[in-house]
């Protein structure tokens, strides 16, 4: 197999922008945000809880609820390398490009699921669903399919799981149930959003390689929301974090983690406790919690929690991304203005 | 150091309807079975463990929530007294519950969303000290102080806070009566990493200002590791190893423990390839109907003949406890040997 060229990615996010219209005023979820998934990789979207990861989701999704709307910006889709993309932003949810694409091209998984289950319908009725709307077969091949795919994430007895119900489940056999249901039509993206922040530690291992294998097997690309670093570290390629809904670094994995150049990341990666660490030290909190998005800073949204905040300059305007080379890019002000001085300087 | 609270055998089973009338036996989930361990005076004792592993239920019978199967859970009072909290009931139940106190795992379920900061923090001072205006809104702002939110918040209801606001309310109310010993049941899991590491520092300082002893549940290895110490890890119902932190994360004397800590993530993309991963064949076993002997044995890979058959008890083992018939023999992998320490 030729290696994948590095600029061959499924979907490249151009300045995405997806606002909620409320009634008590407009919510920037996701705002100008841009990232790539590369095809094959695995791409972690990390932040706190209203930092715009799920949004970004649903909107990739074609998934985005009134009073939610996409904006303005780009998410342009290469079904196979070197062919013309096509802007899933100019695309209707519900419109017939989107109804072929989830379930199929697509596949989801969400947070909890048991909410994301139907209590009403088995596990195997959902699961056809995908492959009896996507690809002509008849029933019993698709039970056939159905029961296959329930084996392959590693549920026992499949056939008898296949005619049980959601909550006749443990939490863990339930995510591989909805992983199983994502991945029946053989999807080329899969979205996973907080896949594994319900279960315990020993089932989240399981399905982090389950993910892993399923991946090798096959080579589909992965975009993964979650907001434990330990995860990111573990399973990601590329990595983009979020903050008031803008991507304020993306890289490769091992920049973001021994190279941050985003005072967030920086702060992020100090702030979590370590199970290597040795305890009594206190932990290295980030001041102050997530703003209202009703009462967004002026200029950077991190600059009132930021340890390297400089008056004068991070409140008075918004940051550009500024590209530091091989793929890294951070959104903030010290940056541009280094950068700045060095070009000035040669 | 003396323990300020002493479990013997406590068993909290909840008894479930039986499958049809002439069957013989009542089924019962056996949520904690047998359970003995000593809270030491001014330490964080940790409680680890899967869900349905009993941690809640284990906090919960201790606060009294539900009333004890049977065993004895023994509270040294202030004054000197040693109370059983399993049989205590009336004014003595009052009294013991003046000092020790709970924060709940849900900020949202555990505040009354129709009460404001003042009522919700000032209830148990009003109803054990009998305060009220001015008085008790001095020592309610005070304690807001305390935990870090604006006394000016008095007369917000839940609903204008954020997550982790509300979680500093749940401590404040803990905190509101001078507790000596604080039962935190997953106090930290809903917060996010930046709301995450401020709480644990405040409950650390707030440890250091009162001598506070906390009983706190977890399921966060890493959050564990940072503020305990000594941690017991359960297993369907039981106790499977109780030492102090350092030696259970470096020298894990029960193979679940080992299985436990080799599936935390390691927050370094660098250590990916290097890590070894003890995998858990099959599922938590089910606390109705646990398997014989040790009911770790059909995950465990070092299970002989013996384990099938007894239950093993706490022992001491190289200066900590631990339930494994074969405990002497295992040489177990703690964090330091599934992957150098990050940095």
């Amino acid at each position: 197999m030729p290696m994948p060229d590095s600029a061959d990615n499924l979907i490249e996010v151009r300045d995405l922008s997806c606002h909620f219209f409320t009634e008590e005023g407009v919510v920037r979820s996701v705002d100008q945000s841009s990232f790539d998934l590369p095809r094959g990789k695995t791409l972690c979207i990390v932040g706190e809880s209203g930092s715009g990861k799920s949004v970004t989701a649903r909107a990739l999704m074609g998934l985005t609820r009134e009073p939610g709307k996409i904006v303005s910006g780009q998410m342009l889709y290469r079904p196979a390398p070197g062919v013309v993309p096509i802007d899933l932003a100019a695309e209707r949810s519900g419109g017939q490009l989107y109804r072929s694409l989830r379930g199929a091209a697509f596949g989801m998984i969400f947070q909890e699921p048991m909410a994301a289950l139907s209590p009403v319908h088995t596990i195997g009725t959902q699961l056809l669903e995908g492959v009896l709307t996507h690809e002509a077969c008849s029933r019993a091949e698709a039970r056939n399919r159905g029961i296959d795919a329930l084996q392959r994430v590693g549920i026992p007895e499949p056939e008898r799981r296949f005619d049980q119900y959601g909550f006749e489940l443990s939490g863990g056999m339930r995510q591989r149930a909805m992983i199983a249901m994502a991945l029946a039509c053989r999807p080329a993206l899969l979205i996973a959003d907080e896949p594994t922040t319900a279960l315990d530690v020993t089932t989240q291992a399981n399905i982090l390689d389950l993910i892993a294998d399923l991946q090798a097997e096959t080579g589909m690309t992965v975009m993964f929301i979650t907001h434990d670093l330990g995860v990111v570290a573990e399973i990601a390629d590329e990595v983009a974090v979020m903050y008031l809904g803008r991507v304020v670094e993306r890289g490769d994995v091992d920049t973001i983690f021994h190279a941050p150049a985003h005072p967030y990341t920086e702060a992020l990666l100090n702030a979590m406790p370590s199970v290597h660490a040795r305890r009594g030290t206190r932990l290295p909190a980030i001041p102050g919690m997530v703003p209202h998005p009703f009462a967004r800073p002026s200029g950077c949204g991190f600059h009132p929690r930021c340890h390297r905040f400089v008056d004068g300059l991070c409140n008075r305007r918004e940051p550009e991304p500024v590209d530091l080379g091989a793929g890294h890019v951070a959104r903030c002000l010290r940056l541009e203005n280094s950068k700045d001085q060095k070009e000035a300087a040669e | 150091m003396t323990p300020i609270l002493s479990v013997r055998h406590l068993k909290k089973h909840y008894h479930l309807k039986k499958p049809s009338l002439f069957s013989a036996a009542q089924p019962s989930v056996k949520a904690v079975d047998d359970v003995s361990f000593d809270i030491l005076e001014g330490e964080t004792l940790s409680l680890v463990g899967e869900s349905g592993c009993g941690k809640t239920s284990l906090g919960q019978t201790i606060m009294r929530v539900h009333a004890v199967t049977s065993g004895e859970v023994l509270y040294r009072m202030s004054d000197g007294r040693e109370v059983d909290l399993a049989a205590a009931s009336g004014k003595t139940l009052k009294a013991i519950h003046r000092e020790v106190r709970m924060i709940f795992q849900d900020p949202n379920g555990s505040l009354n969303p129709r009460m404001n900061v003042r009522d919700i923090v000032g209830e148990p001072i009003r109803m054990a000290e009998g305060l009220s205006g001015r008085a008790l809104d001095d020592r309610v702002s005070d304690l807001l102080g305390k935990v870090g939110l604006r006394p000016e918040y008095l007369t917000r209801y839940p609903h204008a806070f954020s997550g982790g606001e509300r979680q500093r309310i749940g401590i404040a109310r803990a905190l509101a009566l001078n507790p000596r010993l604080v039962v935190a049941d997953e106090a930290v899991s809903a917060l996010d990493v930046s709301i995450q590491a401020q709480t644990l520092n405040l409950l650390a300082d707030l440890k250091e200002e009162f001598g506070l002893t906390f009983l706190f549940i977890a399921h966060d290895l890493s959050v564990v590791r940072h503020i305990s110490d000594r941690v017991a890890v359960m297993y369907v119902g039981r106790m499977v190893e109780l030492t102090e932190t350092e030696a259970l994360f470096t020298r894990p004397r029960h193979p679940y423990t080992e299985a436990l800590l080799s599936a935390v993530p390691i927050p370094d993309p660098r250590m990916r390839s290097k890590r070894r991963r003890v995998r858990l064949p099959g599922e938590v076993a089910s606390p109705i109907n646990p398997p014989s002997g040790c009911a770790f044995h059909p995950r465990c890979r070092f299970a002989s003949e013996i384990c099938k058959i007894e239950a093993p008890q706490l022992r001491t083992v190289d200066g900590g406890l631990v339930a494994c018939h074969h405990a002497e023999d295992l040489t177990l992998d703690g964090v330091d040997s599934l992957g150098v320490a990050a940095e």
